[in-house]
């Protein structure tokens, strides 16, 4: 979707302003943050493509001005809705009135570090060869879903170099809408500044994506 | 590793919005099962004491040290990551990328906050917020300048766009007059920022 996430090339945000000596977390909240995010997606009732798009839902007023962990807890709010886990009645008035969802699992203390050691691989098989090949010429796909998609606004429709081929994915496009894995190629693809930017720009810069094979087409 | 500071940081109480609101989220959720307290302060001791950008700079020196270790990491970045024992939560297809004279690589993710947590820990503010997101891609000169980073005007500048779920380590140059230093040595000299494409790893001090 064309929301508040997709930030490539925007302008106006003003200076980075790396803070000195910055701190892991700024508030004791943040942690509960972090910890309940990972806590509640172990459930296994969602999937990282659904919670990204859960975040990028967010109103773009709200979005820019939100925190990240602010962020994720909003979404987080929406993703246990949306399954059931706890009401809108509950979240505002932040306390339990009736059961909900029964969760698949519950993340228990002695299994997060197993937990967080494995991950989440995303790697998948897909039948089939590879459309493209290193050094294959392509151009991105000019598309505006209203759904989730990885492909940014800044290089759709733009010709591009096949780098490398990175092997099968599951394909997010579905996946966050309980679509379906789905795998498919993918491939870092390279630009040129110029192309992505126009003629003023730096041409000593070269930016690159990771792209799944649905979002190329031969050039 | 940060994690001495947020003594100083606190906004806890009943007069904070998000603390509030957090507070009751946790305890809503704990009431009805589907989360144990002590899971999270597992979750959190990991990432403030267990996985940092420390693991980052062990790499990092390893393949400054070890040609055979920085061709493993060029043909299979997760294996040779995982054999220094850093696996896991977002480093689970990992890439590393090398600055090299003509070319410096800059690590950013346009979309959301994609980082590999394996190898350098939970991401700075600064990594998912609006500036350094928008502008990355499009002015990395300017970006960098407000690192502090001035690089010579003909050195290429390589942008990587975490759009997928691959994670990049950037794998700076060693710093001259670094010769005789061991491993450990040299992890000393590798910043986090050196490792995201924002910064260089630290000059030895003279003996």
């Amino acid at each position: 979707m064309n929301g508040p996430q997709d930030l490539g090339g925007q302008m106006g945000f003003g200076p980075v302003a790396p803070e000195k000596r910055e701190p892991l977390f700024h508030a004791d909240w943040e942690k509960r943050a972090l910890g309940m995010t990972i806590a509640a997606g172990a459930m296994g009732h969602w999937n990282i493509d659904e919670s990204r798009h859960a975040r990028e839902s967010l109103h773009p007023a709200d979005y820019y001005s939100s925190t990240y962990y602010e962020i994720w807890i909003k979404a987080l709010e929406v993703l246990l809705a949306r399954h059931g886990f706890v009401s809108p009645q509950e979240l505002g008035d932040g306390r339990t009135l009736a059961p909900g969802t029964t969760p698949k699992r519950v993340l228990a203390p002695e299994n997060v570090s197993a937990v967080l050691a494995k991950g989440g691989p995303c790697g998948r098989s897909v039948a089939g060869e590879a459309r493209f090949k290193v050094g294959d010429r392509i151009r991105t796909r000019n598309f505006n879903p209203e759904t989730h998609t990885r492909l940014p606004r800044y290089a759709r429709g733009k010709f591009g170099v096949i780098e490398a081929v990175r092997g099968g994915f599951v394909f997010p496009d579905t996946n966050a809408h309980g679509g379906g894995e789905n795998p498919q190629y993918v491939y870092t693809v390279v630009f040129s500044a110029p192309e992505l930017w126009g003629d003023e720009a730096d041409a000593t810069l070269t930016v690159s994506i990771d792209a799944w094979e649905s979002y190329l087409e031969p050039a | 590793m940060p994690h001495d500071h947020d003594d100083h940081h606190h906004h806890d109480n009943e007069l904070d919005p998000m603390a509030a609101r957090v507070r009751a989220l946790e305890t809503i959720l704990t009431e009805k099962g589907l989360i144990d307290p002590a899971a999270i302060d597992a979750i959190v001791d990991t990432y403030e004491t267990k996985v940092g950008p420390r693991n980052g700079a062990r790499v990092v020196a390893k393949a400054w040290s070890n040609p055979d270790y920085a061709d493993w990491l060029k043909r299979d970045a997760t294996a040779a990551i995982a054999d220094l024992g850093y696996t896991g939560r977002q480093g689970e297809h990992m890439q590393v990328v090398f600055n090299t004279p003509d070319t410096h690589n800059l690590v950013v993710c346009t979309l959301c906050s994609c980082y590999p947590w394996s190898v350098l820990g939970l991401p700075p503010v600064w990594y998912k917020s609006p500036p350094y997101r928008s502008r990355a891609v499009i002015d990395p000169r300017g970006v960098l300048a407000e690192f502090d980073l001035i690089l010579p005007e003909t050195t290429k500048i390589r942008v990587w766009d975490s759009t997928a779920e691959l994670r990049y380590l950037v794998v700076p140059m060693r710093p001259e007059g670094t010769d005789g230093l061991s491993e450990e040595q040299l992890a000393d000299l590798v910043t986090r920022d050196s490792m995201i494409g924002t910064g260089l790893p630290l000059i030895p001090e003279p003996a």
